[in-house]
């Protein structure tokens, strides 16, 4: 299991709760876990967004890993100037 | 690889070599935009909108084509209607639909024999509208009986109870922070009003379409980003992407606002309903009118302080214009806010609202530098009021490795606290500031630095020298440090490799040069390809020398044999491997294709001195100096242009840049006369520091530089005007109407 920060208006939608546990190995698996588990999600992840993981930010990368002990931030889809 | 390669000593990089771009530039042989004329080719014209807001009611373009020498006229109907937010959104701002909806949208667009028969033709085509009541101001606009712009549409970032033209909502930040400010000696609430700038690119945008009616073509265009509007022109066109091919020209200035859309399909509508090349060319006042700005809005900031400078709370509230369609650099703006602080009790908060004006365009580190304008000034101010060094609360407060930061994931190495440290031993901190209405302002900055889809391909020619094909525009340098690292990695000097940027059928995807990527991103890309091509040349000494590839290394720029076992053979030179490539194998090249990850975030230090006249409020800059972490600097005279250049544009958006809007929702001040951007005589010099604190994430250690330039400015000169006038600024620009009033 991983846990996984939620944006603000992630938290909105599923009740409050800052952080979530999903059972996911990359950021595929946890992204699909998290649709899964709370369908109401589905509009936001789909929508586009940003996941840190130990501190860097990834933006389109499925495959990379998380550890169970790894801090998982969902962000949102970010660009630069 | 990574660490260990930033501590090595380097023989290319690091080197201040002639940039490779500089002769063409000055002798005026490099092709911008604008500059590219075919044979048989058409000019086009734009017919926009002079309402704010207004349902379209009927084109009628008979009495334009009737001219002679007038060859196409296209509106909405000719492109194909799209599917999705972003790509209906941009055809709508592109084109208007149903409705205008900011003085400047276009809604239809005219071919003709000259540039003077097609602004002519667009003056007669008669455009029916039904005025509809507009509104240009965020708070207005944020209202429940507001205008709607968008009527009917569902925005599911909004909160529920929102007004219908709040399109989204998003909070950041940790702890408790009703808890942090009971702890605080003093608790300072200030709000802020900011006004829309444009990024301000002295050239116009332009491009040439040469498109059949069967759908094949090619566009010349000044872009950031020539894979996006390939992809956009196909979409819109209905064209297969495979046969559109984009071609950038050199680029007379971006900094987010050539990473759009705007005329380029238009002009490929027009190509392709007359067969010819279409030449289209904004005017300024169509460039101020119709593309960027950035976002604006107001900005409420409340932060908490203990006697010793310690921060006990921060609480940060941004409501934004992102023009006439959904945005969401408001997250930016919120997310950048406090992230220079090690806080426990920390929150910010954004709304984003359509108005009735531009479609808001990213502008060097996009939304950052208002949301670090207000945290900033709510800082100098507490420390003006407890009484503290504002370098020494800076410092006490800095984020380090291991801070958590405000908007979520926990810091790795970072050089915030190298350039504090830099910026305080640094004489301009500790020269006297002597005489009346003069003030010292300092601000931290701040930009996250991105990555992105990239393609290389490298290149081992016959005579020793590489040539590097990259697909992303050369908006601050990137040829020079794409050459320098591929030098560095080849063992070459730097004159034996030469870097172009490619057409889009050339080279494979690349995401557009934005976000600090292009040195991060394409050098790490530069540096696997010319790896691959280093993996080969060893493949082909070892054939020569009848031994295993494995038993082959690669030193300055030569084979070697790896030790005593893998035989007595004297080095064999890139050169000398070239020369027999067709025989020992083929052409030797490398390529590398990635998604870049690990960009290292950006910390900048910023402190500015000025001079207020109290009689015109006119704020003179009189001494400026930026510090920023670099990571490695590939080539520090474009490293230290970056930093000069962000620090002038922010300048300029301190002090006077706006956009102005009349009652009647049209821009008022659409030219550079009206609308002041800061010249050389504005200015003194900007003096640049670069620190260099490895990016683990890069195999130099680089970071991307480019934006985090602008975010510190905007507080560095309020904060330096508030001191010298003794009123604290809470609305930009800070121009000398704004602070005769604020001061009198």
């Amino acid at each position: 299991m991983v846990a996984v920060r939620l944006l603000g208006s992630m938290r909105s939608a599923i009740g409050g709760a800052e952080m979530v546990e999903v059972e996911a190995a990359n950021t595929i698996q946890m992204l699909n876990a998290l649709k899964r588990e709370y369908p109401v999600l589905t509009d936001i992840i789909e929508g586009g967004v940003s996941v840190a993981i130990d501190g860097l930010v990834y933006e389109n990368a499925w495959f990379t890993e998380i550890k169970p002990d790894s801090e998982v931030v969902i962000m949102p889809l970010m660009k630069g100037g | 690889m990574a660490l260990d390669d930033t501590k090595r000593d380097f023989k290319v990089i690091g080197q201040r070599v002639v940039r490779p771009d500089g002769i063409d530039k000055v002798t005026g042989k490099a092709q911008y935009g604008a500059d590219l004329i075919l044979p048989g080719m058409l000019w086009g014209a734009v017919v926009r909108s002079p309402h704010a807001h207004a349902k379209i009611l009927k084109i009628d373009a008979s009495e334009a084509l009737k001219l002679d020498g007038v060859e196409a006229v296209v509106t909405r109907a000719d492109f194909v209607e799209q599917k999705g937010d972003n790509f209906a959104d941009n055809l709508d701002n592109i084109m208007a639909g149903k409705k205008a909806l900011y003085d400047g949208h276009a809604v239809a667009a005219v071919a003709a024999t000259s540039q003077r028969l097609a602004n002519k033709a667009a003056k007669l085509v008669k455009v029916e509208y039904e005025i509809l009541p507009h509104v240009t101001e965020v708070d207005e606009a944020m209202k429940a009986d507001a205008p709607v712009l968008h009527e009917g549409r569902k925005y599911t970032g909004a909160p529920a109870g929102s007004g219908p033209n709040v399109t989204h909502y998003q909070d950041y930040g940790h702890g408790d922070l009703d808890a942090g400010f009971a702890k605080a000696d003093m608790v300072i609430e200030r709000s802020f009003k900011s006004e829309g700038v444009h990024q301000g690119y002295i050239e116009p945008h332009a491009c040439v379409a040469n498109y059949n009616t069967d759908g094949r073509g090619e566009t010349w265009v000044c872009t950031q980003g020539p894979f996006m509007i390939r992809d956009f022109t196909a979409a819109f066109n209905g064209f297969n992407i495979s046969q559109v091919r984009v071609t950038p020209s050199e680029i007379g200035g971006g900094f987010g606002g050539k990473a759009h859309i705007f005329i380029e399909p238009v002009a490929a509508a027009l190509s392709k309903k007359t067969g010819r090349p279409v030449k289209m060319a904004m005017t300024r006042s169509e460039v101020l009118r119709a593309t960027g700005p950035t976002i604006s809005g107001h900005i409420d900031v409340k932060i908490g302080m203990k006697k010793d400078g310690t921060i006990t709370a921060g609480y940060l509230g941004m409501r934004a214009q992102g023009g006439a369609y959904p945005s969401g650099t408001v997250d930016m703006a919120t997310q950048a806010a406090f992230a220079a602080y090690d806080l426990e009790n920390v929150k910010s908060e954004g709304w984003n609202v359509v108005t009735n004006r531009p479609k808001e365009a990213a502008y060097r580190a996009p939304g950052a530098p208002l949301g670090v304008w207000g945290v900033e000034s709510v800082l100098d101010e507490l420390c003006q009021e407890l009484n503290l060094d504002p370098m020494e609360v800076r410092i006490k407060n800095a984020a380090k490795k291991g801070t958590k930061s405000s908007y979520g994931p926990t810091f790795d190495d970072m050089g915030l606290l190298t350039a504090l440290e830099a910026a305080k031993a640094h004489p301009h901190w500790n020269a006297p500031l002597d005489g009346p209405n003069k003030g010292r302002g300092l601000s931290c900055g701040f930009w996250f630095n991105f990555g992105g889809a990239t393609s290389v391909s490298l290149q081992i020619n016959s005579d020793g020298t590489a040539s590097v094909t990259e697909g992303n525009p050369d908006i601050g340098g990137s040829r020079a440090s794409i050459s320098m690292m591929a030098a560095e990695t080849l063992g070459l000097p730097f004159e034996k490799v030469r870097t172009i940027v490619a057409d889009t059928n050339s080279i494979g995807f690349n995401q557009e040069t934005n976000g600090s990527r292009v040195t991060f991103a394409v050098g790490l890309a530069t540096i696997k390809a010319a790896e691959a091509a280093i993996k080969v040349m060893c493949g082909r000494a070892a054939k020569i020398w009848g031994i295993d590839e494995e038993a082959v290394d690669w030193v300055d720029g030569a084979a070697v044999p790896s030790g005593p076992n893998a035989g007595d053979f004297p080095p064999m030179t890139l050169a000398e491997i070239a020369k027999v490539a067709v025989q020992t194998g083929g052409p030797i090249a490398g390529h590398h294709e990635v998604t870049a990850d690990g960009a290292g975030v950006s910390f900048g230090v910023h402190i500015a001195d000025v001079e207020v006249d109290p009689e015109t409020g006119k704020t003179t800059v009189l001494r400026y100096t930026a510090f920023q972490d670099a990571g490695k600097a590939i080539h520090p005279d474009y490293v230290e242009g970056q930093m000069q250049g962000g620090a002038v544009q922010g300048i300029g958006w301190a002090l006077n840049e706006e956009y102005i809007y009349g009652a009647d929702g049209r821009l008022q001040n659409d030219g550079f006369l009206d609308y002041r951007i800061p010249v050389a005589s504005d200015l003194p010099m900007i003096d640049a520091v670069i620190l260099e604190i490895p990016n683990p994430g890069h195999p130099y250690g680089v970071r991307g530089v480019g934006e985090t330039g602008i975010v510190p400015p905007l507080a560095a000169i309020g904060n330096a005007v508030s001191r010298a006038t003794g009123v604290r600024m809470t609305k930009l620009p800070m121009s000398p109407p704004t602070v005769l009033k604020a001061i009198s």
